[in-house]
């Protein structure tokens, strides 16, 4: 058998599994690693700040599917990688974290950037390892991998200890192993009986809606979803993180619900009779006040964690399993039953009704430029150039924006962090989202806030000639934050004003990029159609918004679904 | 509501900690906790006492479940309804003079626990039961003599009959 040492070791396995891409950041606990990784086919992305590293790996995932793979150091390298591991395990996305640690001889001494990396990134990973001998590592990477991609995904952390990674300790390779891990075994399909029920259920409710989230993107299961959705003609509705699950453009598909959910999303849920869930978790966002949620709605609810079933929102009929194998068995069921499904064109007049409250709609201002306008324009512009970009975004009032005007018709295309919210996902989740995808625009729609948690990135697209667009709307404030003070606390604007920022432009420009700034909404679609013409620069749009527009539809707080106001009750 | 929550892990560092870390993580309560590794070396068995809504024990148990390191959880059930549980309880007390020592020892008697230590003055007792009966023993004991120390166990429990918890 094959002697490799540690360092190798973890070298070996990547390759092994397939890996050509990691993202990170070198440090005293992992220069082992790194100086394997110099000969290796490996590509290495070094980012400017761990944190972003991790949102690379994850947006790596997010957007083609397979583990995103990262490497920090020990203390501080890992520390910094938390937020990130939270916005993965928050949305369920698949990577490995590789992170260096002291020697297993100073573990506990409180030694030079020793930090319990396994205690402090416990809550927010979906299982972690110490490899405690260098015989370890090979064996908890594959089982790192292999936790991270099933069930329900998320990200994994392994601690490998320097000495661990010894160069002069050479031992035997395991080229290939099977995992098996005999306390670890997610359901894959779904209970016949609750299958047959579940479909059953579907022929007969008058006012049916399927609700899909982020686990029908992230279980690839858009193709079944589609086309249960086209059987039965069932109105379709998303999570945040359902976005791109179904075509947004195809006519059954109402939008997002929730807090800032389209009227008509929100008001189909309330009246529905049954609501086909799959791969959502019924989160606080979504569902308002939980004992106000669809009184009348009995739910089917398909879940690859049974922990997420009836947590929030009762299930009636709830289905452990994969969600794209659970679809294709409701398909084949209802091909078994053979009966037509009910006749639901009274509940479609109904949802045409609610459409046409047009919950969209605003004023353009003169003056200033509506942040709904500029989604629109980059909408429309986009179709109009026939590309399918892959959109990002940060948190605040763009992200809702993106979300209710953007459209999206092929899965993993919309990249947000709806679970944590995490500000300065953004660019860093482009980069990933790019690297995985060479050939697809890539596009990073952003705050002025948001921005400049994460804008050191932008050196690894100088580096790595990213041609990202990035949009900021730029409204020189915390706009999501000010719209509460607004509504909620008599206009005390308590510190979300961003004066102080820096002219983005020149900092674009500092990077050797080009920096455009728009504050005219007469020369807002020529400058989206001219950036979005240039597939091969990164280009910085600074797109100055109006301060005082807010997101709407809003939902009351402790409401139901439709406890919500809309823009015409709004003087803006 | 009190809830006994029997577990089935893999005995490996940080497994434990994964289990209490979920409990603070998601608001849950310990009242009591108890783990040792089970005739297989590899696995720990580990008993929870917790108290909360019977849809808060369902989410703690499907949540356990979870726990990669994890292979079962269930509930265990009221003694009179299939569950077993016993806690073990240790009394440091003193016994200054003869009429207490014999009040101690009949008490002891009665409640079936033994004297496991003593010297002329202290007195260290041991009882086994459920923890009903070790709250109603530990209270009985300190109405006749002044108690100096308790230790309690925690709870063990086990299903009553042919249900088994094994991997």
């Amino acid at each position: 058998m094959e002697k490799l040492n540690g360092a190798q070791q973890v070298v070996r396995v990547l390759e092994d599994l397939g890996v050509n891409l990691i993202f990170g950041y070198p440090g005293a606990a992992v220069t082992d690693i790194y100086n394997e990784l110099y000969d290796s086919k490996i590509m290495h992305v070094l980012a400017r700040h761990e944190q972003g590293a991790v949102h690379m790996a994850d947006g790596y995932a997010r957007s083609n599917g397979k583990v995103g793979v990262a490497i920090v150091t020990s203390g501080p390298g890992a520390t910094n990688t938390v937020t990130a591991l939270a916005t993965a395990y928050g949305d369920s996305i698949p990577l490995v974290l590789i992170t260096g640690q002291v020697a297993t001889s100073l573990i506990g001494t409180d030694a030079f950037q020793e930090v319990d990396t396994m205690g402090v990134t416990r809550p927010v990973v979906k299982y972690s390892f110490l490899c405690k001998k260098p015989e370890d590592i090979a064996k908890n990477l594959r089982k790192a991998f292999y936790i991270a991609s099933t069930g329900r995904k998320g990200p994994v952390v392994v601690d490998i200890p320097k000495n661990c990674q010894n160069r002069n300790y050479l031992f035997d390779y395991e080229p290939k192993s099977d995992v098996s891990i005999r306390s670890y075994n997610p359901t894959v399909f779904g209970h016949k009986g609750q299958v047959k029920r579940a479909a059953s259920a579907l022929l007969s409710a008058q006012k049916p809606v399927m609700l899909i989230g982020g686990g029908v993107v992230q279980g690839d299961a858009t193709g079944e979803a589609y086309k249960i959705a086209k059987k039965l003609n069932l109105p379709v509705i998303s999570t945040l993180m359902g976005i791109s699950g179904y075509p947004t453009t195809d006519k059954q598909y109402l939008g997002m619900l929730g807090m800032h959910g389209l009227y008509e999303a929100n008001e189909t849920m309330h009246n529905s009779d049954l609501i086909f869930a799959v791969g959502t978790r019924f989160a606080d966002r979504a569902t308002n006040l939980v004992s106000k949620f669809c009184p009348e709605a009995k739910v089917v609810h398909i879940d690859v964690d049974p922990a997420s079933i009836s947590k929030t929102v009762g299930a009636d009929i709830p289905i452990v399993g994969d969600a794209r194998t659970v679809m294709q068995q409701i398909l084949d069921a209802l091909d078994e039953i053979g009966k037509e499904p009910a006749d639901l064109s009274e509940w479609w007049q109904k949802i045409e009704v609610f459409r046409k409250k047009n919950c969209l709609s605003y004023h353009k201002s003169s003056d200033m430029i509506r942040p709904q306008e500029f989604m629109e324009t980059l909408n429309m512009v986009i179709k109009e150039l026939k590309i399918e970009p892959f959109i990002t975004t940060d948190v605040g009032q763009h992200q809702m924006f993106s979300a209710q005007y953007l459209d999206f018709d092929k899965p993993r295309h919309f990249l947000t962090s709806g679970g944590l919210g995490t500000m300065g996902v953004g660019l860093p989740a482009a980069i990933g989202a790019r690297f995985a995808n060479p050939k697809s625009p890539v596009i990073c729609i952003t705050g002025d806030g948001s921005f400049q948690m994460n804008m050191q990135e932008m050196a690894v697209c100088r580096k790595h000639k990213l041609p990202i667009k990035v949009f900021i709307l730029d409204n020189s404030v915390l706009g999501m934050v000010r719209q509460f003070q607004s509504v909620f606390y008599d206009e005390r604007y308590s510190a979300t004003n961003l004066d102080g920022n820096p002219d983005f432009v020149k900092l674009a420009e500092a990077y050797g990029f080009k920096g455009i700034r728009v504050k005219d909404s007469a020369q807002l679609e020529n400058t989206i159609r001219a950036v979005l013409q240039s597939p091969d620069e990164f280009i910085l749009v600074d797109v100055i918004t109006d301060i005082n527009t807010k997101v709407m539809p809003w939902q009351r707080a402790n409401g139901s679904m439709i406890d919500m106001m809309l823009n015409d009750e709004e003087n803006n | 509501m009190r809830h006994v929550i029997s577990i089935l892990l893999e005995n490996e560092a940080g497994a434990l900690s994964r289990v209490v870390g979920l409990f603070s993580q998601r608001g849950y309560n310990i009242d009591s906790l108890t783990v040792a590794p089970t005739d297989d070396p590899t696995l720990s068995r580990c008993t929870i006492l917790t108290t909360g809504e019977k849809d808060e024990a369902e989410q703690i148990t499907k949540q356990l479940h979870k726990l990669v390191c994890v292979f079962r959880v269930s509930a265990l059930l009221e003694e009179a309804e299939g569950g077993l549980e016993r806690e073990l309880v240790l009394v440091k007390l003193y016994t200054p003079n003869r009429s207490i020592r014999d009040e101690v020892k009949s008490l002891a008697d009665i409640f079936h626990a033994r004297i496991i230590d003593l010297n002329a003055e202290i007195f260290t007792l041991e009882f086994v039961g459920s923890s009903a009966e070790s709250d109603n023993f530990i209270e009985t004991l300190g109405k006749i003599v002044e108690i100096q120390e308790v230790v309690r166990s925690g709870l063990v429990g086990i299903a009553k009959g042919s249900h088994f918890m094994k991997p």
